[in-house]
């Protein structure tokens, strides 16, 4: 591999650009020649000869799929500066990503903080190829906004632990290879009896089944523990103080949500200016205006908090790139996008008027359909990831200050 | 807040220093009571003049520091906090910036070393009735010599009555455009103007008046409001703010029930809310300063988005603290109604939220 550090000018970005050019596979430019799913890697697909597996591999051995680790671990070493050049290429050059990946997104980086030695050389190397792919056991039926009311039960056995319970919302919980879960080891005490423990989804006991949303089928999960063995050094951190490493993943998570938002979708979004969709469906008046004129109002709003809402995430990342320090903006971010998501798919089917109410059937084309399963799939937006209630009050309490209630 | 340069943290702190202790909102209050002619404090004026605030967007070469438009947000945004009453806006930026790109050297010459110093008063005289709609004006520019003769009307033109020079858009012979005419000419005659936020303006009359154009027509024209729509968003994101903040500080003190009533939730996510709309809000304003700063062709999508944006939260913020201070935030005694009313003066000031929806609208081609 050659020598990435040190310079984060313009040579290293041509390097970045030139090397992208060189190793990115011609049938990907044509999405319909590779499986989708293969961008998530896993042992389904290591090996394989499908070009999007080539390419995760290649980007791998480069450092690209997790540009910002350590190389001890198979990353790519590089500084932020390095790391968002590589970012900006691979959008700009409208290469796909190289690996979409809960390892590398919600994991890795806390296996990095809170992991000993043996564990990160154990798994982060096989999370920066994409040879195994993760899921997040953390949501329960009794355990949603409340997620420290978790029940699954993980016992000492003395020379293993073992776990039983249930998960739900578990995404991609059908596909994936191991599981990152929270699991309470102490049933007296609530936040100090959870602990954070990695599962092998072949381990005997453990069963998933897909969950139907109202937008139809759905990456979602329910997963079974049923009496199953994990081994002793499967526990990252100490025993019973697992939510602080809970929390700080769900940090991760929100900031990779919210970066999902920034291009103007959210889950379920549909790419496309809606003023322009809008004058297809309804038409301009003799004015050149959008001749619904209360329609053309509200997406004038939508199209303006998103361009705020943009402008925002640049503005949080050059400040904290200046002060390197915690930036207050960033706690709004989830709850906006997620309110202006749901808004914007609104006015999407809303603009496709009787077009927009398709479920299925070649009499909508699959922008109308997918109009229809978006906005539906929008509803999520507020509930996955922290409710939008719950994001206000961690604007309230921990960026306002405002009191607890007696 | 942008990540700012050295000279603008230095420029800020002075401005936030000096408003704090030498303009607070009793000042504006003070100038309500005495029904001052103005509707600012000159002696106020003389200090922001000589810390070369008027100056801050003009060329070097006509006596100013060219430190750019985020540069005089900054201020602006200072000066909203306190409500501070002053023809900074319509002088050293909106009129300073039609003569700046539409004046002739002679004119340049002659006006700008002025406004720079803050002896001269200059202001932009735009709407001809009670809705902002610069496309539309009716104010006749007719041919008279080497210059031209005004006739009309003009209304809600800020700093009316202190202005020495105005600045008028008019309808000529060729389209609209910009014309300079001095306060004191002929045919001119001004109406000071009651507003319910206690600031400065003025309906004016003109009558055979002679003008002189400024070159640019309407083009000049929209560059011209669009500098000073950004400047006003900025005044009101330092007004919303500190509405926003004072409105905080208060449900963390005033009790009932027994507790803060910043403990109860019903609260708590309306000033989360609040809070949230800020974020965005400033995050446009300084978007649109940085791009008249380079003179980006999405200046005036920006400016727009940045004038609605910023509307509809202060007039959100402004509503709010009245209603969660209560009965206090009632009595003129309290601030809340100061802030209340500037919020809706400043969001006509150069299109309301409902004209700058529609301009964004129609730039995006729909």
């Amino acid at each position: 591999m050659a020598d990435l550090g040190g310079a984060d000018g313009p040579a290293f970005r041509v390097q970045v650009r030139d090397w992208l050019k060189a190793n990115y596979p011609p049938e990907l430019r044509d999405p319909a020649r590779t499986d989708p799913e293969a961008v998530w890697g896993g042992r389904a697909f290591v090996g394989s000869d499908d070009p999007q597996s080539v390419w995760m591999r290649r980007a791998a051995e480069r450092g690209f799929t997790a540009p910002a680790w350590p190389r001890d671990y198979g990353g790519g070493g590089l500084s932020p500066a390095q790391t968002r050049i590589v970012e900006q290429e691979i959008a700009a050059g409208g290469y796909r990503t190289p690996l979409a990946s809960f390892g590398v997104w919600m994991l890795g980086p806390v296996l990095l903080e809170y992991a000993t030695e043996d564990q990160r050389r154990e798994h982060l190397p096989k999370i920066v190829r994409g040879e195994i792919r993760w899921c997040q056991g953390y949501s329960e039926p009794g355990a949603g906004s409340d997620l420290a009311a978790l029940a699954t039960r993980c016992e000492d056995m003395g020379d293993h632990w073992l776990i039983n319970g249930q998960k739900i919302w578990t995404s991609y919980a059908d596909k994936a290879d191991w599981c990152f879960c929270l699991v309470r080891t102490d049933t007296a005490k609530k936040h100090e009896g959870v602990s954070f423990v990695l599962i092998d989804m072949t381990s005997p006991g453990v069963e998933t089944r897909p969950i139907r949303l109202i937008s139809g089928d759905s990456p979602f999960c329910e997963t079974f523990f049923t009496d199953v063995k994990i081994p002793k050094g499967n526990l990252v951190g100490k025993v019973n103080a697992g939510w602080e490493i809970a929390k700080r993943l769900l940090q991760y998570e929100r900031q990779n949500i919210s970066g999902g938002f920034g291009g103007g979708g959210g889950a379920g979004g549909i790419a496309g200016d809606l003023g322009k969709i809008a004058a297809d469906y309804v038409g301009l008046d003799e004015t050149g205006r959008l001749a619904d004129a209360d329609l053309r109002s509200r997406i004038t709003r939508n199209k303006m908090d998103f361009r705020a809402l943009q402008q925002t995430i640049a503005r949080v990342a050059a400040e904290s790139r200046a002060s390197n320090g915690p930036n207050a903006a960033t706690s709004i971010i989830k709850y906006a996008a997620a309110a202006m998501a749901q808004e914007r798919s609104e006015l999407m089917v809303e603009a496709m008027g009787a077009q927009g109410l398709g479920w299925a059937g070649d009499e909508y084309s699959p922008l109308e359909r997918q109009a229809v399963r978006g906005w539906l799939r929008s509803k999520g937006n507020s509930i996955e990831g922290g409710t939008s209630e719950v994001n206000l009050n961690v604007i309230a309490k921990r960026v306002l200050g405002l009191p607890d209630p007696k | 807040m942008a990540v700012l340069s050295e000279e603008q943290s230095m420029l800020r702190d002075a401005a936030k220093a000096w408003t704090q202790e030498k303009s607070p909102v009793r000042a504006l209050r003070g100038l309500r009571d005495s029904r001052s002619d103005h509707g600012y404090d000159t002696e106020a004026w003389n200090e922001m003049a000589q810390m070369g605030w008027a100056g801050v967007i003009v060329p070097e070469a006509y006596g100013g520091s060219e430190f750019g438009f985020l540069s005089m947000g900054l201020i602006l945004e200072e000066l909203g906090r306190t409500l501070t009453a002053s023809p900074l806006l319509a002088s050293g930026l909106a009129a300073a910036s039609a003569l700046t790109l539409g004046g002739s050297e002679a004119q340049k010459a002659e006006w700008l070393p002025k406004i720079a110093d803050g002896s001269t008063i200059a202001t932009l005289a735009i709407d001809d009735g009670p809705h902002h709609a610069p496309e539309r004006t009716a104010l006749a520019a007719t041919a008279s010599g080497d210059g031209y003769r005004l006739n009309g009307r003009k209304t809600f033109v800020l700093e009316g009555m202190a202005a020495d020079l105005l600045v008028v858009s008019a309808r000529g012979p060729k389209g609209i455009g910009l014309f300079l005419v001095r306060a004191d000419a002929a045919g001119v005659n001004r109406t000071r103007l009651q507003l319910a936020d206690s600031r400065g303006a003025a309906n004016v009359t003109f009558e055979e008046t002679p003008a002189q154009a400024l070159a640019g027509g309407a083009g000049l024209l929209d560059q011209v409001l669009d500098r000073a729509r950004a400047g006003v968003a900025a005044e009101m994101l330092g007004s919303a703010s500190q509405a926003f903040e004072t409105t905080l500080d208060y449900l963390k003190v005033r009790v009932q029930f027994g507790q803060p009533i910043g403990a109860f939730q019903a609260l708590q996510h309306r000033a989360a809310k609040m809070f949230t709309d800020l974020e965005l809000s400033r995050s446009a304003v300084e978007a649109a300063l940085a791009a008249l700063d380079v003179d980006s062709p999405e200046a005036p999508e920006l400016v727009s988005l940045a004038k609605a944006k910023m509307g509809d939260t202060f007039h959100l913020v402004s509503n709010e603290m009245v209603q969660m201070h209560g009965g206090i935030g009632m009595t003129d005694a309290h601030e809340a109604g100061f802030y209340l009313k500037r919020a809706r003066a400043a969001e006509a000031a150069f299109g309301n939220q409902a004209y700058h929806r529609d301009r964004y609208a129609r730039l995006q081609g729909y």
